[in-house]
């Protein structure tokens, strides 16, 4: 079976600064893979990379086998299958969460607010957030936020979802809402790919743990082998510092 | 300890304190005032020229027979505001866009409207009228197409659409790139992304400063009256210069404060509303 | 050749004053200044009533009227002194700094009641300025034809409630701040007309407004809103007696016709408005 997204020599700089220096990635469809690593060392960039939000300088990106990563392509496309949720949730503020989640469906696949009212509130009421379709962001906790986050993600039916840290920004007690939905979204067999701090929920919930280190994956494996017996000094090193 | 006691009437001790705070400084306030009204009031009359300024300046019969004819001078500044306004709203937003553009293909959108925006900042607005507003004319239209209505309309048009659009530029500019991140990362184009996330936002940002501008342009209507439309002020001169006397400016003055001043309350109350309905 | 004449005028006035013992001496104590006559114009001074906006110079009608009633009253030509004034300046309430003010000011009994008139010093024909263009195009010399033009005028002047009376125009008029603006608007063809002085009319006509015209005239001895020229002063001002008188002097002499036929053009052949 050939891999849904496959990621090979992926360089990419800002100015003088080269912040992926050759990235290998291959993911399955449905697997769940976490990019573990110190800030700085690559991670939202690469995430932004795959998504096209970011222009690559080099190396090339094959989703479901068609590269992606062309110059010149046109990258809105891509974006439509590929969701991504975000630190700092970057909901509308001028938008109900409702329209916030409706806004892409209805421009991109032209669906019409009458057909999308019933799969819409499905996915608010499937993530508890029924009674809140018609509040405005500045109403809602962060941890609420960042939920109506990934539901306006997951509107769009993306075949990957990226995640970039989404729960640094959230108060500790609400951290915990948020990994139920990824841990449903799991079940469900999404194609995902995290970049995380939650090392803890790394080893619980992942396919395929990446160590992250200036730019390069220095290592990668299943949670226990990157977690229980890493064979790089500088992976052990990471990890006990931040476990 | 007794920090946290409360007065018999169920006010804490600082919010007690406060409210004497409070009531002293009314007191003070409204003396004071009264002082300084008394003052002019008993003053200002035992001046010597007085009677002359009185006369001159507040004179009961100038002001009667001119008020008639104030009011329907005043018609013409509220036509001419009401086509030019949104006229400067759609052209400044253009040009706030063309400023955006980020496709190199459409490099020479973006200089145009930086130089737009350089000229018709710093020309002043009375040369601009003079220019458009006699120099088009000039080249040889026909009659209705030269009217100064017209050519003056759009010399303020141009020159505060020039505002707007750098008032726009900055909100635009102000609203944070993730907020472009995510509408891209949602698969929405630029295009649509601008539309429903970046400009409701960016607009609704600037909106007290674009007020600043349309109260700007009511005064500055008036500069039309240099190239033969009558409005307001044109016309209290016509009537200073009649019967010698400055009166027909107050009136004139009271007519525009009386329609400027409910304005710009208005306008500060929806944008308070604005920002009480989303707390 | 000009001066030489106004100041041989001069010369003779004051000899006759002196053999008089006419004026000279009434305005004592009631100038500004004592032993000098203040007197305020316009800025800039127009043509034909101050030549190259020089009153000090004595040429142009205003200016030469101005030595002359000067004269009369006993101020010497140095003793006169110019200034400058807007209208607004000429009508506030407080201390003026002129004697009084000359810059063809209509007399209307509204303004009366602010400020003070001289007996008048000229009697004005208000002449229709137009471009050889509107000629052409059918415009006539009757009122009916002037009722479908498009109108100008100098916003501040009598010529405006003169065209809402004399003429009352199907369309309303379009008003300027100056002379300037209003012949850049008929050379625009915004307006097809206005309404100005007859010597101001001829002056721009020949001179200022390419291809203009003057298409006919409201007569100065007309009984329908006569326009007529006084020399403005503070209300309650004592001068004005003085002035009045020397004027008086003037007109009963002759010199002030001769004043009036050296400076300003006689206007043959311009067709009386029917």
């Amino acid at each position: 079976m050939s891999a849904k997204l496959v990621l090979s020599g992926v360089r990419k700089r800002f100015g003088d600064n080269e912040v992926c220096k050759g990235i290998d990635l291959a993911v399955q469809e449905g697997q769940m893979v976490c990019l573990i690593g110190a800030s700085g060392s690559g991670k939202s960039t690469l995430l932004r990379c795959i998504n096209l939000l970011e222009p690559v300088d080099d190396g090339t990106i094959l989703l479901d086998g068609r590269d992606i990563a062309e110059p010149g392509l046109d990258p809105q496309p891509v974006r439509a299958r590929i969701g991504m949720v975000f630190q700092s949730y970057n909901l509308f503020p001028h938008m109900t969460a409702a329209e916030n989640v409706m806004l892409a469906p209805r421009r991109v696949h032209g669906r019409s607010r009458s057909d999308l009212q019933a799969p819409v509130t499905a996915l608010f009421e499937r993530f508890n957030l029924g009674d809140r379709m018609g509040h405005y962001p500045d109403q809602l906790s962060g941890g609420q936020q960042q939920r109506v986050a990934i539901i306006r993600a997951l509107a769009m039916q993306p075949e990957i979802m990226l995640f970039d840290e989404i729960t640094s920004a959230l108060d500790p007690e609400l951290v915990g809402e948020v990994l139920d939905v990824l841990r449903s979204l799991r079940a469900e067999g999404m194609t995902m790919i995290l970049a995380t701090h939650e090392m803890a929920f790394a080893q619980e919930v992942a396919d395929k743990v990446c160590f992250l280190d200036k730019g390069r994956i220095l290592e990668e494996g299943p949670p226990e082998t990157i977690f229980g017996a890493p064979r790089e000094a500088r992976t052990a090193a990471f990890l006990s510092r931040v476990l | 300890m007794s920090g946290s006691e409360t007065t018999a009437g169920g006010l804490s001790r600082r919010a007690a304190y406060e409210a004497r705070q409070r009531k002293r400084a009314m007191r003070v306030a409204a003396g004071s005032t009264a002082a300084v009204v008394l003052a002019l009031v008993l003053l200002v009359p035992l001046a010597p020229g007085w009677e002359k300024v009185q006369r001159s300046f507040f004179n009961r019969e100038v002001f009667a027979k001119t008020f008639p004819g104030l009011l329907e001078a005043f018609l013409t500044n509220i036509y001419i505001f009401a086509w030019c306004a949104p006229l400067i709203a759609v052209l400044g937003l253009v040009i706030a866009l063309c400023r955006d553009v980020r496709a190199p293909a459409l490099y020479p959108l973006r200089l145009f409207g930086a130089i737009y925006t350089d000229v018709f900042r710093g020309l002043p607005v009375i040369l601009v009228i003079y220019l458009v507003g006699f120099g088009i004319p000039g080249l040889g239209l026909p009659r209705p197409w030269n009217s100064p209505y017209i050519w003056g309309s759009l010399a303020l048009i141009l020159v505060y659409a020039a505002y707007v659009a750098e008032i726009i530029r900055s909100g635009i500019d102000s609203i944070h790139s993730s907020q472009r991140a995510a509408a891209a990362s949602l698969g929405l184009n630029e295009k649509d992304a601008m539309r429903f996330v970046v400009l409701p936002q960016a607009i609704r940002n600037v909106a007290p400063a674009n007020m600043n501008m349309f109260i700007a342009l009511q005064k500055d209507v008036a500069l039309l009256s240099f190239i033969g439309p009558v409005e307001i002020f044109r016309q209290a001169g016509v009537y200073k210069s009649l019967m010698a006397n400055f009166t027909p400016y107050v009136g004139a003055a009271l007519i525009f404060l009386a329609v400027t001043i409910p304005a710009t309350r208005y306008a500060d109350y929806l944008m308070q509303k604005q920002r009480r309905a989303r707390t | 050749m000009k001066i030489a004449v106004t100041s041989a005028l001069v010369a003779t006035m004051m000899a006759s004053t002196a053999m008089a013992g006419g004026h000279a001496g009434c305005a004592d104590g009631k100038t500004l200044e004592e032993g000098v006559l203040t007197i305020a114009t316009g800025n800039p001074a127009y043509y034909p009533w101050v030549l190259d906006d020089a009153p000090e110079n004595g040429e142009g009608f205003e200016a030469a009227v101005a030595y002359a009633v000067a004269a009369e009253m006993g101020f010497e030509a140095d003793a006169v002194k110019w200034v400058r004034t807007s209208f607004d300046e000429a009508i506030q309430p407080g201390a003026k700094d002129f004697d009084f003010n000359m810059q063809q000011y209509s007399i209307t009994p509204e303004r009366e009641m602010m400020i003070d008139f001289s007996e008048p010093y000229y009697s004005s024909a208000m002449a229709v300025l137009t471009t050889g263009a509107v000629v052409d195009g059918g415009a006539e010399a009757t009122i009916a034809s002037l009722k479908g033009l498009k109108w100008g005028a100098v916003a501040t002047t009598t010529a405006v409630p003169m065209i809402a009376g004399l003429i009352a125009p199907d369309s309303d008029p379009l008003l300027y701040g100056d002379n300037t603006d209003v012949t850049a608007a008929l050379q625009a063809g915004q307006i097809d007309a206005a309404l100005f002085d007859l010597p101001t009319a001829l002056y721009l006509s020949a001179v200022v407004v390419e291809n203009g015209a003057i298409l006919g005239q409201f007569p100065a001895d007309r009984s329908e809103a006569p326009d007529q020229f006084g020399l403005l002063m503070e209300d309650g001002n004592a001068l004005k007696e003085c002035v009045d008188g020397a004027l008086a002097a003037l007109k009963d002499s002759g010199a002030l016709a001769e004043l009036e036929a050296q400076w300003l053009q006689q206007a043959t052949g311009v067709p009386v408005i029917e």
